[in-house]
């Protein structure tokens, strides 16, 4: 698709708690506003058709592929992103606490989209629900260096140690 | 000392304290350093990286696998608004050489392909824009026309009389043949009154990063210096290679190392995008990034894996005493050669694996099909290797009706026998495979999982078990890529790795690496926690940063599980030449004797007397601002730099009966599955998974079974699910994340590990490397325990991957 060019409009949206502007071409897609418009580079791409789940960010508290979504869509929403989930001194969540001490991560590409992934599971299920329902949850987001065994212990861990 | 003693003498608790005093914090299961920035979404990987005036490049692959190209129309993506340039083959080629290669002969390679393209994907334009949408749509607008030509996509075809030739002028697609002996391999196979013999097929898959390749090329018109910020940067020593490429002084090229998000050897000496943006960048005179979207990443990545047809023979007395090993291998190669065979000379570096075995065969034809050339997946070929020997060993078990744990316990190289030299010449420094085995039989409770196989069997269940093992070679020297010429034009022995360490005036510890280190493994908490040995400090106040390759001291990189090892020594050789130093300062200020100082808490102080100390920081504040208070004879400053070279490696024979030690820090490792099989649907479920592995002295055992989880999972992918399908014209048809199917969380099974720690006599620290063994021992195992689950059925797995529609072909037969 290609856009007259010149044509564009304004979206308003939400991230992390402050209301953001830009002016983009209809066709920018969510995570392209994010990460080129915003500068907000923690939500990552990996495959840009919505298999891999590497994108993966909050909208009004459910998980979308920023990939597959257009920017304009967002307008109006709120947005939770990766850069949303620490304190503003830095100091980790206790979800990013636990994937630290549970070595949850290895290259950190896809610790972004598995980091919100979970966090929705742990609002839909406080207790951690059983390991299964983990696999399930996160089974969307696609990691190449854990075998995602030690992304589970972290989850579990997270809800053991309660919100 | 907390080593205890397990079954057959092993040692099973990590090694805390050896005989000098006791070691702090190798061997601690800390924390990664790494992680927080990665936790809080801040990790800049490439595509995260904006310079100022930065412009965007977008690639055009050919559709075709093999087509000459008759004409290259530009005008209309030209004229597109925002579009900057429009690159081709001819454009390169006026201003570039072609690409750096360790094995090509008369195969050459082009950024960008001119007069004809070889495989589907392969890079015929280029365009720089404004912005990355511009490129792409530009992209669309490029006519190219081709002339297809006839594709060759089969090796065997490929070697036949009158085959269409990928490359013209080699006169031949088949690009390298030859055959080594070890021993008298003929008069074993004669004499032995048993053999088993099979064809095995392991098809082309890929190491699949989340993060594909990327590069920001930098042109500084003023001064001609090329800035290639690029997410691999390995081989620091080899990059005049790619200034040749670019046509500037070696001088005048910079690479700046960007962590990547997973190589597992895609990212392996990564030449061609570096080399565009570089390029693009001095054609646009601006800061131009490409990064691989998943398409191009897929198809025109160089790096997939081994795509190998066997005819693989095991010699073996009654008694199931092994004898001889015959290996003839046609590797597909694809369009070019960038290792050359060395993805073979890996493999002979432990083609026996942990099994006596005196007389080997090895025979090779690299050849050239219309496909996307091979480069490096974790195991490098030594992972294809060790599943062809266990699928013999589990033939030559049913053979003999033994059971398939006692012929390889009947087999292995005994503890006592090490340093152990293998046919090949290579050694094996050290081990107790014996012990390994014990763990693992017992971590698993063996003998319970056989009766409950056997009553599910009864139940008219399909539960198998596989046990299988493979050793682990690491830390490569450079003589495997061409010790397959007798003549070689070219002939490295070198493969280092270098560190600075700096101690700030306030006594703070900074180390410099110098190859692209961050991959997902953990170089920084490595580091951190060797000179924390060293020096007694808090490993998280070390800071680890990386060099550009204009500051840079010979470096390799991570690969061929090479890097613990050596960076661990370089750390080590840096550490001791400025704990010298500082030992001088204060034993001047403390008026002790050298010898009688220790490091301690971030200090230095004289053993004995807890007051009689100096803290780093007074140290360092004396080495920079005192120079007054330093021996007379010393400069100020506080730092020390150190390369390490592989520490035991020697040439190889000039008639090549012996390839002389080129990968001797072996490790060793057991898996055992329990699956069960639905006849019906084919799906494999797991009831038990566990591995055993002895990675000698282990630096951080969390991070540690990472690696090992990770590999096994990424050889579970292999054994089950991925390779590269092509249709009869040789296009991929699964060149996305949709066709290409990667393990998901639900895909896998809950994997147990335990360690245990054979040192390394010849390295430091006793660290053997770890980083590919789990991927070397899935896919052998799932061969075995689904073979065992189907054996009602009589199958036998000699091709992977062992996928759902094969298992129903087999059980609705
Ligand atoms: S990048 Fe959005 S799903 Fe893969
Ligand atoms: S940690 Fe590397 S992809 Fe998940």
């Amino acid at each position: 698709m290609s856009t007259a060019a010149g044509q564009r409009v304004t979206v308003h949206l939400e991230v992390n708690g402050l209301w953001r502007e830009a002016v983009v071409e209809p066709r920018r897609t969510l995570a392209d506003l994010l990460r080129e418009d915003l500068d907000l580079t923690g939500t990552h791409l990996a495959c840009e058709t919505g298999v891999c789940g590497n994108c993966n960010v909050l909208l009004d508290g459910e998980s979308v592929r920023a990939c597959l979504m257009f920017a304009v869509q967002a307008e109006g929403r709120s947005l939770l992103t990766v850069e949303g989930l620490a304190a503003d001194d830095g100091t980790l969540g206790d979800l990013q606490q636990a994937f630290h001490d549970h070595h949850g991560l290895q290259c950190g590409f896809c610790t972004p989209a598995m980091l919100l992934t979970a966090h929705e599971h742990l609002r839909e299920h406080p207790d951690g629900g059983t390991d299964e329902q983990i696999r399930e949850a996160i089974s969307g987001v696609l990691c190449r260096c854990t075998g995602y065994e030690q992304i589970i212990a972290s989850i579990r861990a997270a809800a053991e140690a309660g919100p | 000392m907390t080593v205890e003693q397990g079954p057959n003498g092993a040692r099973i608790a990590r090694e805390t304290a050896p005989p000098q005093g006791g070691r702090r914090w190798i061997g601690k299961r800390l924390n990664r350093v790494e992680d927080p920035r990665f936790l809080r979404g801040q990790g800049r990987y490439i595509d995260d990286i904006k310079l100022p005036g930065m412009a965007h490049a977008a690639v055009l692959g050919s559709p075709h696998a093999h087509a000459r190209i008759v004409s290259i129309d530009t005008r209309a993506a030209e004229r597109l608004p925002g579009v900057i340039a429009v690159v081709t083959g001819e454009d390169v080629a006026a201003r570039a050489a072609p690409l750096p290669s360790f094995g090509a002969g008369e195969i050459v390679q082009d950024m960008i392909a001119t007069e004809k393209v070889r495989y589907h994907g392969e890079t015929v334009a280029a365009v720089i824009a404004e912005d990355r949408y511009v490129a792409e749509d530009a992209c669309e607008l490029i006519d190219v026309v081709y002339e297809p030509l006839p594709v060759v996509l089969d090796p065997f075809t490929a070697r036949e009389d009158g085959a269409p030739l990928v490359h013209e002028a080699l006169g031949s697609n088949t690009a390298y043949e030859r055959t080594f002996t070890f021993g008298a391999v003929d008069d074993a196979f004669a004499a032995a009154p048993r053999s088993v013999r099979a064809r095995l097929r392991w098809p082309r898959s890929t190491g699949m990063p989340m993060d594909t390749n990327g590069a920001i090329g930098d042109y500084d018109a003023g001064t001609g210096v090329v800035t290639i910020h690029a997410n691999s940067m390995n081989f620091t020593y080899f990059l005049w290679l790619l200034a040749a490429t670019l046509k500037i002084p070696a001088s005048k090229l910079r690479l700046v190392p960007v962590g990547a998000g997973g190589s597992f050897g895609s990212k392996f000496f990564m030449h061609k995008v570096p080399a565009l943006a570089g390029l693009l960048s001095m054609i646009a005179g601006r800061p131009v990034k490409y990064v691989e979207d998943r398409t191009a990443h897929i198809l025109s990545n160089d790096h997939a894996g081994s795509d190998r047809h066997y005819d693989a023979a095991l010699a073996f007395d009654d008694d199931g005493t092994f004898r001889a090993l015959r290996i003839d291998c046609v590797d597909d190669y694809g369009a070019y050669l960038q290792f050359g065979t060395g993805t073979h000379g890996n493999a002979l570096s432990q083609v026996v694996g942990p099994y006596r075995i005196q007389h080997v065969e090895y025979s090779l034809a690299a050849v050239l099909t219309n496909k996307n050339q091979q480069g490096a997946y974790r195991g490098f070929g030594a992972e294809v290797s060790n599943w062809v020997l266990e699928r013999l060993v589990d033939l030559a078990a049913r053979e003999l009706d033994v059971d398939r744990v006692e012929i390889r316990r009947r087999n292995l190289i005994g503890a006592d026998e090490f340093p152990y030299r293998t046919p090949t010449g290579n050694i094996y420094d050290s081990g107790n495979y014996q012990g390994v085995l014990e763990q693992v039989l017992e971590a698993v409770d063996y003998p319970h999982w056989v009766a409950e196989r056997d009553r599910a069997r009864a139940e008219g269940r399909h539960v198998g078990i596989g046990v299988v093992a493979s050793n682990e070679r690491s830390v490569f020297s450079s003589t495997e890529f061409w010790f397959w010429f007798d003549e070689p034009d070219f002939t490295p022995t070198s493969s280092p790795e270098s560190a600075s360490l700096q101690i700030d005036p306030t006594g703070r510890i900074v180390v410099t690496l110098h190859s692209q280190a961050q991959w997902g493994n953990s170089p920084e908490t490595v580091v951190s926690q060797v000179v924390a040995e060293e020096f007694d400090v808090e490993p998280d106040s070390v800071l680890v940063t990386y060099a550009d390759s204009q500051h840079a001291l010979p470096g390799t990189g991570p690969g061929g599980s090479r890097f613990t090892v050596m960076v661990a020594g370089a750390v080590a050789g840096a550490s001791s030449t400025l704990k010298q130093k500082i030992r001088r300062i204060a034993a001047d200020k403390l008026e002790a004797n050298e010898d009688d100082l220790e490091f301690r808490n971030g200090a230095v102080g004289v053993i004995g007397t807890p007051d009689a100390e100096l803290s780093l920081a007074d140290v360092a504040m004396t080495a920079y601002m005192f120079r007054l208070d330093l021996p007379p004879d010393m400069e100020s400053g506080l730092s020390a730099q150190s390369t390490y070279d592989h520490p035991l490696t020697t040439l190889p024979s000039g008639d090549r009966s012996d390839l002389g030690i080129f990968y001797p820090f072996v490790g060793h490792a057991w898996h055992i599955a329990v699956v069960e099989v639905d006849p019906e649907t084919g799906k494999v479920d797991f009831l038990r998974y566990a591995a055993v592995h002895d990675a000698g002295t282990v630096v951080n055992p969390q991070s540690l079974d990472g690696q090992i989880i990770g590999g096994t999972v990424q050889g579970l992918g292999t054994a089950l699910y991925e390779q590269y399908l092509y249709d009869d014209q040789g296009r991929v048809r699964n060149a996305s994340f949709e066709h290409y199917h990667l393990p998901s969380s639900m895909d896998v099974p809950r994997i147990t590990v335990g360690h245990q720690e054979t040192p390394s006599p010849y390295t430091a620290y006793g660290i053997k490397g770890a980083g590919e063994g789990g991927r070397m021992l899935t896919p052998a195992i799932l061969s075995a325990a689904i073979e065992d689950a189907l054996q009602p059925y009589g199958v036998t797995i000699t091709t992977l991957p062992i996928t759902a529609e094969q298992i129903v072909a087999w059980t609705t037969a």
